[in-house]
């Protein structure tokens, strides 16, 4: 599929009305990013929709960049020619980024700027304090829902076994993070999970 | 005692650093950095504003980043903080996905990215446990703010959710009992 300007307008504009649908963040609209890049625009296929999501867990960086990633192969599917790929994924990742940061960065700042200003009203300390159990249920749920994706405990259960010792050693002790992440991409690498 | 950035150049850098460790999420990272190595929040402080970046709609981590930048620099503040948080990832990013594009089906490969994927989802509930800790302070007390988040976790996680309706019902409960406390207490 060749691309024209106007078509990168559209794509700029799908993330730009992601952006202010992702409240608690990118995990949450990644059914209905599917349903519109891959199924309605055929903008890019099933395995790289999915390829996406992989390489974006497993790069450093926050879960948004699975955006530039979907940027990427926008633009890699756009052109023919390995170095036109390379130029047109790199463009893609620049107007995905900016179109799922612009809108909820500005919202973020004027409210940072707003709840700053207000912070010792009543009103702010309640919605501050009463939204903070919910975060811990949301970030927990987060988790879960990652893991459920194995759900075959017959085979799974060392995936389980494997994430349930890393809440208790990150819970409870101040074990380096980089340490576990390669302690589980070498359990993985030798087919132990 | 909290600490806080001495330049913009600082606050780049550990931005720049802690995402550089975020493998499948910063928010484990992030916790471990700003709280417990540079002291830049309480653990307190720290649940507060990430509860309100990840209330605001767009990558929840980026607006923490935003809000942070902002407290001490105002606009340029916000931009060095995503700046820092961004720019070294897209680039490392960039050439995972050239390799990708050549190596990516190779069972090594994907051997250590269910490893990786498999840990990263332990760093998160055990950041998420961490984080409870704070809640020993809440108004409602500790056991009323804990059955609050276990019934968060258990309407996304068990009965699918979205997490905006359990917002506009149980996260506006929970903010309307908090508000009546803190009246009362004129805190």
């Amino acid at each position: 599929m060749v691309f024209n300007l106007f078509d990168w307008v559209q794509v700029f504009l799908h993330f730009a009305a992601v952006s202010l649908l992702a409240v608690g963040g990118a995990v949450t609209v990644i059914p209905e990013m599917h349903r519109h890049i891959v199924v309605q625009s055929n903008w890019i296929t099933d395995s790289q929709f999915s390829a996406s999501i992989a390489i974006a867990q497993s790069a450093p960086g926050p879960n948004i960049l699975v955006i530039a990633m979907f940027g990427w192969y926008i633009g890699v599917n756009s052109v023919v020619g390995v170095y036109q790929q390379y130029i047109w994924g790199i463009i893609g990742m620049l107007i995905a980024m900016i179109g799922v940061m612009l809108p909820s960065s500005f919202l973020a700042y004027s409210t940072a700027k707003w709840v700053r200003a207000h912070q010792n009203t009543d009103y702010v300390i309640a919605f501050k304090q009463g939204l903070a159990p919910m975060v811990i249920g949301a970030i927990l749920a987060t988790s879960w829902i990652i893991s459920a994706a194995s759900d075959d405990l017959m085979n799974d259960w060392p995936l389980w076994l494997c994430t349930s010792t890393t809440v208790l050693l990150i819970w409870k002790t101040q074990i380096h993070i980089l340490l576990l992440l390669a302690i589980g991409a070498g359990l993985g690498v030798f087919g132990v999970i | 005692m909290t600490k806080s950035p001495h330049s913009r150049s600082e606050l780049f850098w550990a931005f720049t650093w802690l995402a550089l460790q975020g493998f499948g999420g910063v928010l484990p990272v992030a916790q471990r950095e700003l709280v417990e190595k540079r002291a830049w929040y309480s653990e307190q402080e720290f649940l507060e504003e990430w509860a309100v970046a990840q209330v605001m709609p767009g990558p929840n981590i980026v607006n923490l980043a935003i809000i942070y930048g902002s407290r001490y620099f105002g606009f340029s503040g916000a931009l060095t903080a995503v700046a820092g948080m961004l720019l070294f990832p897209l680039l490392v990013l960039i050439v995972i996905a050239i390799l990708s594009l050549n190596y990516g089906d190779q069972p090594l490969v994907t051997g250590a990215l269910r490893g990786m994927g498999a840990v990263a989802a332990g760093l998160i509930a055990g950041t998420s446990l961490k984080l409870a800790k704070a809640l020993r302070v809440h108004p409602l007390g500790y056991g009323v703010s804990v059955v609050i988040a276990a019934t968060c976790f258990v309407l996304v996680a068990w009965v699918r959710i979205p997490l905006i309706y359990t917002l506009l019902t149980l996260g506006i409960l929970s903010i309307y009992l908090t508000y009546r406390k803190v009246r009362l207490n004129g805190l």
